[in-house]
């Protein structure tokens, strides 16, 4: 029983990493319609920066906010420079393009900071009092940190003008337009929060996998498992979806398929979903006008 | 001189040189060349799905790695003569993609290539597995001998491995041409164009598009078999997801919806590692990801489509290809 519990809740820990990349994800295909492949490798290079950052001397919780920062203006600047060209190109060329960013990336990650494995401390010491037998200081701090950033994209997207305006972009672009909103200034910003929210999971996830160029390949594949569960247009089923997918690899890992056919449950729920429930458990049924 | 017959002329002095160059280059260049033919196959497999079909795969390396270890498997531990495993090999693959194409009918545009995606990331992982290593060789891989020459007095092994596989190359785009002129090619464009009209013309799209999976899967898989051949031995780590990306740059490098692009494709991924590798381990990705965007944004017709403009300049008139 202990160790289900264990199970269970360093499930929920590792979900809180596919929560945050579920939500980037979900967040470019709300307002893009555009599925992300290169926003695992996007956050992996930040995670470099705040690596190195670190290296500098900088404490953890200043670096922590420069990265977002600078995630922030990589993601509006990759949309404004490469991504904008491709808006209404058909979807392959857009997949293809995706898939260019992905190898630059990892690619440049490899270039300027090695392929060896660095790691990454912790910014929750292990011996803190909320560390537990069932919960580590640092997978406790994963969690919170996630919903806490949920939190603050809840009350920016439900609260502000700006937020509202990105709301009214995605969901309409050409009334949007007509009552003075920056559609096209919105779908950066949109990639600038979602490259944002990849850069807390990386970083986040960084003490946990190490920190390599090819350290964010099986995340992702979990973090599109849980956007896709959630409902690939519903930022909340896909965080919660998060937290499921997170609970439902672990408990398979220990209990049903071993550890080496792990990702094989990403294959299989991301494949299950697209073909038997393609809204998701939260999301609607899209209906195409022929 | 009229398109059509510079076209018969281009494509013979093509046949020539690549008959006389493996008996004047070292065997090192024979086995490269042999590469970018087996890779020709691969990328032509690709772009029958992804081109002219409308249907983005992500995860050919799974196909090309299950034709590799379907030949290894073969060869090492049933004993089968090299020959007969490549068109096993195939017709697994056929099997295979058919059946992954059936699923695939419901998953459009993103979600195909999603699907494709996870299964690439995956491939390694699966061959992996304990329970099948007795057949794998699990994370070691397994090695797979190569083939002798049985006119040993006029071709070396490197040399016979390059004609076996020009061979087979020149059969499958035979076929794959004759497929795409006609009235299954007109039918898989109508579906890649437009779906919904194609369905209402009468054309069974579920039956085609998994046809064409199959097809595709099939070809990918006997160049994955023709590819352990040439390589000698196959592992789980050969297969990551970057094959997969490998051949989306050479259909993408090539032509998207080309077929002789496809052998330019080829050549481009082989011999840019070769090249790009001196500077850094990295660079050769670094170049392919610009190449993949560069191409996409400012020539999305490939080499193949560079190469009909220019031509439609040089002979003005003649009917417009496919």
């Amino acid at each position: 029983m202990q160790a289900f519990l264990h199970q269970l809740l360093s499930g929920l820990a590792t979900g809180a990493i596919y929560a945050s990349l579920a939500v980037a994800l979900v967040t470019i295909f709300k307002t893009t319609h555009h599925v992300n492949f290169a926003q695992g490798e996007l956050a992996m290079f930040s995670t470099y920066i705040a690596w190195s950052l670190i290296q500098k001397g900088l404490p953890y919780w200043a670096t922590f906010p420069a990265t977002l920062a600078v995630a922030f203006v990589a993601g509006v600047v990759i949309e404004r420079v490469v991504v904008r060209r491709v808006e209404h190109a058909p979807v392959l060329s857009v997949v293809i393009v995706f898939i260019g960013l992905l190898v630059i990336c990892n690619s440049l990650a490899g270039w300027i900071f090695g392929f060896s494995i660095k790691a990454m401390a912790s910014p929750f010491p292990s011996d803190a009092w909320y560390g537990s037998a069932y919960l580590s200081a640092h997978e406790l701090g994963m969690i919170a940190v996630t919903l806490a950033v949920l939190l603050c994209v809840f009350l920016f997207f439900r609260f502000t003008r700006l937020g509202l305006a990105m709301r009214a972009a995605a969901d309409n672009p050409e009334s949007s337009r007509l009552v003075g909103v920056r559609v096209g200034w919105m779908l950066a910003l949109g990639w600038g929060f979602a490259a944002a929210l990849g850069a807390v999971a990386g970083m986040m996830a960084a003490p946990v996998v190490y920190l390599e160029p090819n350290m964010m390949t099986g995340v992702l594949l979990y973090g599109f498992a849980a956007a896709l569960l959630g409902g690939i247009d519903n930022p909340w089923g896909a965080a919660l979806a998060g937290f499921i997918v997170g609970v439902l690899e672990n408990l398979a890992g220990a209990y049903l398929v071993g550890t080496q056919l792990k990702l094989a449950v990403a294959l299989v729920v991301i494949v299950g979903v697209v073909t038997f429930k393609p809204a998701g458990l939260f999301g609607r049924r899209l209906v195409v006008r022929v | 001189m009229s398109r059509g017959a510079a076209k018969i002329v281009g494509l013979a002095a093509l046949g020539v040189v690549a008959c006389a160059v493996p008996f004047v280059a070292s065997s090192f260049h024979v086995f490269q060349l042999t590469q970018i033919v087996v890779y020709a196959i691969a990328l032509l497999g690709l772009n029958l799905l992804t081109g002219f079909n409308g249907q983005i795969s992500l995860g050919h390396g799974a196909f090309y790695a299950i034709g590799a270890y379907t030949t290894a498997i073969l060869l090492d531990k049933v004993g089968f003569p090299y020959w007969a495993t490549v068109p096993i090999a195939g017709a697994l693959c056929f099997g295979v993609g058919f059946l992954f194409g059936l699923p695939a009918l419901r998953l459009e545009g993103p979600y195909l290539a999603l699907a494709t995606f996870a299964l690439a990331v995956t491939t390694p992982q699966l061959l992996k597995v304990n329970a099948l290593e007795r057949w794998t060789g699990g994370v070691q891989g397994l090695l797979v001998e190569k083939p002798g020459s049985p006119i040993g007095g006029v071709l070396d092994a490197d040399q016979w491995l390059y004609f076996l596989s020009l061979g087979v190359a020149f059969g499958l785009y035979l076929v794959a041409w004759n497929l795409l002129r006609g009235r299954t090619g007109r039918a898989l464009m109508a579906i890649r164009d437009h779906p919904i009209a194609a369905a209402t013309m009468g054309i069974d799209t579920a039956l085609y598009k998994s046809l064409t999976f199959g097809v595709s899967a099939c070809y990918t898989g006997v160049a994955g078999a023709l590819g352990a051949l040439l390589a000698g031995f196959v592992s789980p780590d050969s297969f990551t997801i970057l094959l997969s990306i490998h051949f989306i740059v050479g259909v993408v490098v090539g032509g998207i919806a080309s077929i002789g692009g496809m052998l330019f494709g080829a050549a481009f991924v082989t011999l840019v590692p070769n090249l790009a590798d001196r500077i850094s381990q990295a660079a050769p990705w670094a170049i392919y990801g610009a190449v993949l965007i560069a191409f996409m944004i400012l020539m999305p017709t490939g080499a193949a489509g560079f190469a009909r403009a220019v031509a439609r300049r040089l002979f003005r008139g003649g009917n417009q290809p496919i």
